[in-house]
């Protein structure tokens, strides 16, 4: 496995786009804390561009980069190695990639600003993003055999966590006003992965000003503890899952 | 050595194998001969487990080869057009496969040093003319010392020169008694080094006979002709 891996990394280090990705990372960190006069706004501030950044460029760059591999894979398939073995590898290539940028462009000015909890846990969600969103990037790029097409996918999936998804569940909310629906919201806020790591981050910091609506609601349903036990675990499968569909995928794929 | 039974595979609707069996055995060089979209390439793909036909078995000593990859080790194989990762150089492609394919104490470079290559080692994948591409092709599947060559159109892109040294180097490798598999639409080609011959049509399987017999039952002398003579005799 150890071998794949390391092909990928160093095909990834060799394509300039994640060097520029590490540099913007910094440049975004070192001006939104030099920016705001204390820590704590720097760290909100950050978070946002954070959620909004770190999975389009995940996404995108790991669509675009599993694409361009066919051939590579198509090699590998031929030679006595697992079919396993090579989308795990090339799982864990571009996700190792992907958080040792986002570790010394992002994770490095957190901890020099903000040395405790909140900035480890900020470059943490930072990883979790990353990997959630490489996840659903092999997903697509299983599903459509059409590189235009599997791209298009990617963006739309960024579009709706990052953008639709808040404005829906407002006008949800607002539609079914007359209904006991909170408990049913904060279960649909939990469908969204950006939702759910903002919510970890800012009930860890308690402030329930900046929760956004589906954090306010899902405080008031879950609490804090439970809030993040439960926000952590579902996390967690959106991780596993979507690249586990696209694994018996891959399986089953002909070349 | 390879036995394949009742091996039946769709694309969609289209069924491209409509349950081949045969067998295949070791110091044999088979052609594996059809028109185009007769399910050649499909069959060979299948053998090496990159397509997945939907029912039928496929043995390699007569171990199945489902959800098994040791038995590659023991396969070279030569795509019709070689797909190779663009941004990297041949040298380190070929470093790239002798690391995947570890085990080996010696390697094969016969056609890797007659076709120059060493010469090229740092040319990237992406700037190589298909002729090229293929000598790359053919010398990664000659490196590792299998007992069987899986070659899809080995000469179709080769120079004359290039083509008539695969064609020496696959002798050779006859000659120690390994299995070659070949697909080509060249009979002329293969003449001096074929001895079986499969001949597909619509995904089925309709002559597998030895040359000696093919010729001996038309009476014709020449491989080619033997073969036009059995179909024009099947199609009547």
């Amino acid at each position: 496995m150890n071998r794949i891996i390391k092909f990928v990394m160093l095909d990834i280090l060799r394509n300039k786009i994640i060097l520029f990705y590490t540099l913007l990372l910094a440049i975004m960190s070192f001006s939104m804390f030099s920016l705001e006069d204390n820590e704590a706004k720097g760290l909100l501030s950050l978070l946002n561009l954070i959620l909004l950044n770190v999975p389009l460029v995940a996404i995108i760059f790991s669509t675009i980069y599993i694409y361009n591999s066919s051939e590579f894979i198509e090699l590998l398939i031929s030679q006595p190695i697992k079919r396993n073995k090579i989308w795990i590898s090339l799982y864990l290539g571009l996700n190792t990639s992907l958080i040792i940028s986002f570790i010394i462009g992002a994770g490095i000015p957190i901890l020099l600003y903000s040395p405790n909890l909140i900035g480890i846990i900020l470059i943490v969600m930072g990883c979790i993003i990353s990997v959630i969103f490489t996840s659903l990037a092999f997903l697509c790029s299983i599903i459509a055999r059409d590189k235009a097409k599997g791209i298009g996918m990617s963006i739309l999936i960024w579009l709706f966590f990052s953008l639709l998804f808040d404005g829906l569940i407002m006008f949800l909310l607002f539609q079914l006003a007359d209904y006991p629906m909170e408990n049913w919201i904060a279960i649909i806020a939990a469908l969204n992965p950006i939702d759910l790591s903002r919510i970890v981050i800012l009930l860890q910091l308690d402030l329930s000003a900046m929760l956004g609506f589906t954090g306010a609601v899902f405080k008031q349903t879950f609490g804090t503890g439970w809030g993040i036990f439960f926000s952590s675990s579902l996390l967690f499968l959106w991780k596993i899952i979507p690249f586990m569909i696209s694994l018996r995928k891959f399986n089953k794929k002909d070349h | 050595m390879i036995e394949l039974i009742e091996l039946r595979k769709k694309y969609n609707k289209l069924a491209v194998l409509k349950g081949i069996s045969t067998k295949f055995n070791q110091s044999e060089c088979i052609a594996l001969i059809g028109p185009n979209g007769c399910g050649k390439t499909t069959l060979i793909k299948s053998i090496l487990g990159m397509v997945l036909p939907d029912s039928g078995e496929i043995t390699f000593n007569n171990k199945s080869i489902f959800n098994e990859t040791d038995y590659r080790n023991y396969i070279g194989y030569m795509p019709q057009i070689g797909k190779y990762p663009e941004n990297m150089s041949i040298g380190q492609i070929v470093e790239m496969m002798k690391e995947l394919r570890g085990g080996h104490l010696s390697f094969d470079e016969d056609l890797y040093k007659v076709y120059k290559l060493d010469q090229i080692l740092n040319k990237r994948m992406r700037t190589l003319s298909g002729g090229t591409t293929q000598k790359v092709s053919a010398a990664l599947a000659f490196m590792f010392n299998p007992l069987v060559y899986i070659l899809d159109e080995p000469t179709a892109g080769l120079d004359p020169i290039s083509a008539e040294i695969l064609k020496e180097k696959m002798l050779l490798e006859k000659s120690k008694g390994k299995l070659i598999l070949i697909t080509s639409h060249l009979l002329s080609d293969l003449e001096e080094l074929v001895s079986e011959i499969v001949f597909m049509q619509d995904g089925e399987l309709l002559i597998h006979q030895t040359v000696e017999e093919l010729k001996n039952k038309t009476g014709e002398e020449k491989l080619s002709k033997a073969i036009s003579t059995i179909l024009k005799a099947q199609l009547k």
